[in-house]
């Protein structure tokens, strides 16, 4: 069963988002989705200053199995991007809530992350696929 | 859901993803088909392969109906046992599949074929046979089952499982020879680039071999393993590599086309003498390393400045040199540099010789 985290507001695309204290935002790939891609390989995360829309493809996670776009779950402007990934993909299969987390955005609204699933809706996502 | 294996109650069991190939549901992987990987090139991993069809073909005229069915030359094959990989053509050249012939008796030879592509094999087959007026007998065995076992701790793991005559003899075996060990088949082949055996089972004895070689410590792999180890050892995947638009000459598989003895007539012989007398095929297959980061994968475009386009036909990320390798398909003038482009943006890859890895060792420098 893949872990969802209480905390988090999820996209039905298998992304999270996390509200940091200093309003920032920031995004990584949910459990179920690193599990789904396998050992990852290679990840390209959009540049500091890049603005992406809500649901936008922003990023590309690759294992070896396979490419995967990431659509961004929430609106902003990127203001860091995680750099050990380039090295070490693997974080992402080993914490993709913590160590693993693909970049932060400045959100264009303080109502960001409101249009996003909690744990609970997310969890009926899983279940409804099968997974 | 998918055609299963004797086995796939078991892999379920034991936490495998399982994913559609050629119409059988498969393990993909059991957990990390990185580790996986590297239990083959380091120790032993063993690999589901029952989705494989096995045909026996029996008659006077086996050998034969072979020499004009298979491009490569089953004359080759003197010594019982010895094995022999060959493409299937049709008439324009193109490869129906690519199988391994093992020669057992005058009248008794093994074909192993490709799950994907079993039915249409079996079909061929035997419309040859009546076409040509061939009494062969072509029987699918689906009584048997077939497990790789590969690493360099493999043979002894297999050798184990044996009574203490069979096992020896199975460890005396060269590369590329079989023997029948009671209601098993053993053979010295494999699709790693390591060295190891695969087990040919009744499909009944499936489960308790596969439960020994584990106790054994032998490693379940995927396919998922299976796809990167064949990479590395420069091995073609049918579908992929080569299918029935594609010839052997424009594949990487020209070394198995036996132009000698000049009046052995296969099928597709024409064709391909055709195309060397034109001046040798317009493309060809080579591997290549990427030099920027990413991944090569099928069907990206391959540019060859000032000489033409080609496409990526198998790539992936290489766990044995922490880099991604394909094959592509590519205009022959080809030289040593090409790009590959890689959702929009032009990477830089180097032509190299193949394989990439074989026995644990990369071959080629990075």
């Amino acid at each position: 069963m893949s872990q969802v985290l209480a905390d988090l507001r999820y996209a039905k695309s298998h992304e999270w988002a996390r509200s940091l204290p200093d309003g920032r935002i920031e995004v990584g790939i949910t459990d179920h989705a690193q599990h789904a891609l396998g050992d990852l390989v290679f990840v390209d995360v959009p540049q500091v200053g890049t603005t992406l829309d809500i649901g936008g493809a922003c990023a590309v996670v690759e294992s070896v199995k396979a490419a995967s776009d990431v659509y961004s779950p929430v609106a902003g402007t990127v203001v860091e991007i995680n750099e050990s990934l380039s090295g070490s993909p693997e974080l992402i299969n080993e914490d993709c809530y913590g160590k693993g987390w693909l970049y932060r955005v400045q959100p264009a609204s303080a109502s960001g992350l409101d249009a996003l699933l909690d744990a609970s809706a997310y969890s009926a996502v899983l279940a409804a696929e099968g997974g | 859901m998918g055609r299963k294996t004797p086995l796939h109650d078991l892999h379920v069991a034991q936490g495998a993803r399982m994913v559609d190939f050629g119409g059988w549901d498969m393990p993909v992987n059991y957990g990390s088909q990185i580790e996986e990987h590297h239990h083959v090139r380091r120790d032993a991993g063993m690999f589901d392969v029952s989705h494989m069809c096995v045909v026996d073909l029996r008659g006077a005229a086996t050998r034969a109906f072979l020499s004009r069915l298979v491009a490569n030359d089953v004359g080759k094959l003197r010594t019982a046992g010895k094995a022999l990989y060959s493409c299937m053509l049709n008439a324009t050249g193109g490869v129906i599949d690519d199988l391994i012939i093992y020669f057992l008796t005058e009248s008794h030879f093994r074909i192993v074929v490709n799950a994907g592509t079993r039915d249409n094999d079996l079909a061929w087959m035997r419309r040859c046979a009546t076409d040509w007026g061939f009494d062969v007998e072509i029987i699918e065995r689906a009584d048997l089952a077939m497990i790789a076992v590969q690493g360099p701790k493999a043979r002894a793991a297999v050798a184990s499982l044996l009574t203490p005559a069979d096992g020896e003899r199975a460890l005396l075996l060269e590369p590329f020879f079989g023997i029948e060990c009671g209601a098993w088949f053993v053979a010295r082949t494999g699709y790693t680039g390591e060295d190891g055996f695969e087990v040919v089972i009744p499909a009944v004895e499936a489960e308790s071999v596969w439960k020994a070689l584990s106790a054994a410590g032998v490693a379940s792999c995927g396919l998922g393993a299976r796809d990167t180890l064949r990479l590395e050892a420069g091995m073609n995947l049918y579908g992929n590599d080569m299918d029935e638009t594609r010839h052997p000459l424009e594949s990487g598989l020209a070394w198995t086309v036996a132009f000698e003895p000049t009046e052995r007539d296969f099928v597709g012989r024409a064709a391909l003498e055709a195309i060397r007398q034109s001046g040798g095929s317009p493309m060809k297959l080579v591997g290549l390393l990427l030099q920027d980061r990413g991944v090569l994968r099928s069907h990206q475009k391959v540019v060859v400045p000032g000489v033409g386009e080609g496409e990526v036909t198998s790539g992936t990320f290489s766990p044995t040199l922490e880099r991604s390798i394909a094959f592509a398909r590519v205009p022959r003038a080809t030289g040593e540099t090409v790009q590959v482009d890689i959702r929009g943006k032009l990477l830089a890859a180097r032509v190299v010789k193949l394989p990439f890895v074989r026995h644990g060792r990369a071959l080629i420098s990075l």
